[in-house]
């Protein structure tokens, strides 16, 4: 039996530039470029690793986002995933954790899984909720926070790291998995892995297809308001000193006028 | 009034100080009850008292080290069940996070995370985030359910007022979801001796700059000096200089302590989404273009070989 693997990845906008919000206070989708959240690059990775090691493995690779969230689909498709499916739908615009989760389950089941591998968390909303949120809501164990993940005899094993302790973790398939940024780098598409995404398939779902109401999700449908977005006041510039071997003996002086020491 | 339902965090009964700002920020909303699961309720009890707990929920069960997330929601929904309350406040750590997410499923509740603030409003409790690397500060509420919010440490000051913080036993029957996922084995962080890298009031970071394990004893001693926590970039961590539990940053911890201490950092959004907040920033750096300087009050531009021994040793002399 194949083990189909559904990796949750998000399209995002580039941190490394001008992130803010649009008039109605969602984040701004258009002005900044988008692209794959980084930090499911770990999840694709491992779902890639996952599925080499499997006898026979399937990839399909899953967003919920606008049009543009397609180039996130095809770098997954690039770096080595077997298809795609894509939720899009006008009404979706402004849906939060609680819509995502919904809507992310429900396309989930339709695709049929054994496994699904989600990112750590995302770098626009960096909530880091949606994984818990999708096992709870398919009904199956959630192996989260993995820095570490093996699949075998439908079990998956994993390590957490948490802030207390190191956890070996142990749950049977089908689960919800979430990988962090100590799972290992992201393989970048070969050349070949970019010529044959395109002709991998992309399917384009609605929600009338996953039988969703408009009215829960999008800006509307949402359980969250955001009421006010203010840029945080830039810092006002400090003093800069040289060292000329009084560095330390200066920046001492500072601490101890602020009260520091 | 209201009540608002407490997510206690704890070791064996020692309450961590972001549960009493929990506590002083849910007294903003209602009368907080504390939901203390696992060993120690009795000693906690007193300290959740004292910040204002009218009541602590107790329930103590193997299940709680014995499986993952799910065993600590079903104790939280059964609370929650019991009380009805206004709010439910929850400690924005990983676990705290993923807690929080499933409850707000099964409630059918809108959910808030990362919180650095909580008022009260017209229509609800107001949360004020810090977004996109901290660019942006926003408020929002939960409009539809009973609102679940995580919030950060740091996030107030704890103010005592002292409560009656009744212990009562909270009764838990566990789904057949919660023993979903096994913890085979759990293996504790030894501690450094430091304060808590999220609560501390001072942090001194150090990143590639630092050029090798065997060279962050000299961030060390300044951390040492100042009664600091230890922090990292993850270029340094990624190396394997310095513990990940320590990496401040995007996938790191976030930390907005009084002082904060960046050196041989240059800088980078992922790591200033961790630390921007900081009261005073100050850093050593030998490249003067190095971005960290556009935030700092005070920045040094030299090796940090040299500078920072000089540093710690006039803090030593000074302190006495
Ligand atoms: C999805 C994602 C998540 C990330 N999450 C995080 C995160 O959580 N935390 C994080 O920190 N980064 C994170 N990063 C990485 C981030 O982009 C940077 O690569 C990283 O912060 C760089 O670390 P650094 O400043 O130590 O190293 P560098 O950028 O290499 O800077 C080193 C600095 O040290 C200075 N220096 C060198 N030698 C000396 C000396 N002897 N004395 C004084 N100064 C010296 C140099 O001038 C330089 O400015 C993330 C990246 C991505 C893509
Ligand atoms: N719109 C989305 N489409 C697909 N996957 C998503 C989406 N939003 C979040 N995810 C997944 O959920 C993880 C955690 O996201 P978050 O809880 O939003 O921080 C991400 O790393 C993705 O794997």
């Amino acid at each position: 039996m194949s083990l189909r693997i559904v990796v949750c990845v998000k399209y995002v906008p580039d941190a490394t530039g001008d992130r803010h919000f649009a008039e109605d206070l969602t984040t701004d989708r258009e002005s900044v470029d988008g692209l794959l959240s980084e930090l499911d690059e770990y999840a694709v990775e491992q779902a890639l690793q996952i599925s080499e090691d499997a006898d026979d493995a399937e990839i399909t690779v899953l967003t919920v986002g606008p049009d543009d969230a397609k180039d996130a689909l095809r770098k997954a498709l690039s770096m080595g995933a077997d298809k795609a499916v894509h939720v899009e739908d006008d009404d979706l615009h402004g849906t939060d954790a609680m819509g995502t989760s919904a809507v992310l389950a429900k396309a989930v089941e339709k695709t049929g899984y054994d496994l699904v591998v989600c990112g750590m968390a995302s770098t626009d909303g960096t909530m880091g909720v949606l994984p818990a949120m999708l096992a709870e809501r398919l009904g199956v164990p959630q192996v989260t926070l993995l820095s570490e993940v093996s699949v075998t005899d439908g079990k998956v094993n994993g390590r957490r790291d948490g802030d207390a302790a190191t956890e070996q973790l142990e749950a049977s398939l089908p689960a919800v998995v979430s990988v962090t940024d100590l799972s290992g780098e992201a393989r970048y598409p070969s050349f070949k892995g970019i010529m044959a995404a395109k002709k991998k398939p992309v399917e384009s779902l609605d929600l009338d297809d996953l039988d969703i109401e408009a009215d829960e999700v999008g800006l509307e449908g949402a359980w969250t308001k955001v009421d006010d977005a203010t840029p945080r006041p830039a810092r006002t510039a400090g003093t800069v000193v040289k060292d000329e071997g009084e560095g330390g003996k200066q920046l001492a002086e500072y601490l101890a006028g602020q009260k520091f020491i | 009034m209201a009540e608002v339902l407490v997510y206690v965090d704890h070791v064996d009964g020692a309450v961590r100080k972001p549960t009493l700002e929990l506590l002083t920020l849910a007294r903003r909303i209602g009368d907080p009850v504390a939901v203390h699961l696992g060993p120690g309720a009795d000693q906690a009890a007193a300290t959740l008292g004292e910040y204002g707990a009218v009541k602590v929920l107790a329930a103590e069960a193997a299940e709680f080290d014995d499986y993952l997330v799910v065993p600590k929601v079903d104790a939280l929904q059964a609370a929650y069940d019991a009380v009805s309350p206004a709010a439910v406040l929850v400690p924005s750590s990983a676990e705290g996070k993923e807690i929080a997410a499933r409850l707000a499923v099964r409630i059918g509740s809108g959910i808030i995370t990362d919180a650095v603030d909580l008022e009260s409003g017209d229509e609800g409790p107001v949360a004020t985030q810090s977004v996109f690397a901290a660019a942006f500060t926003t408020k929002s509420r939960v409009s539809k359910g009973t609102p679940v919010i995580t919030v950060k440490p740091n996030s107030t000051a704890p103010e005592a007022a002292q409560a009656a913080g009744t212990v009562e036993q909270l009764a838990v029957s566990f789904g057949e979801k919660a023993s979903g996922t096994k913890v085979v084995s759990r293996t504790p962080r030894e501690s450094s001796g430091r304060p808590e890298l999220t609560e501390a009031a001072i942090v001194v970071s150090g990143g590639r700059g630092v050029n090798g394990a065997e060279n962050f004893h000299v961030i060390e001693e300044l951390a040492d000096s100042l009664g600091a926590a230890v922090g990292a970039s993850r270029a340094a961590v990624d190396a394997g200089w310095y513990p990940h539990s320590n990496q401040v940053g995007q996938t790191g911890k976030t930390v907005s302590p009084q002082l904060y201490v960046a050196t041989g950092i240059s800088g980078a959004i992922q790591h200033r989404a961790g630390m921007q907040t900081s009261k005073t920033i100050v850093a050593i750096n030998k490249d003067a273009e190095a971005p960290i300087f556009d935030l700092v009050d005070y920045g040094v531009v030299g090796d940090l070989f040299d500078v920072v021994p000089k540093l710690t040793e006039e803090v030593k002399t000074r302190k006495g």
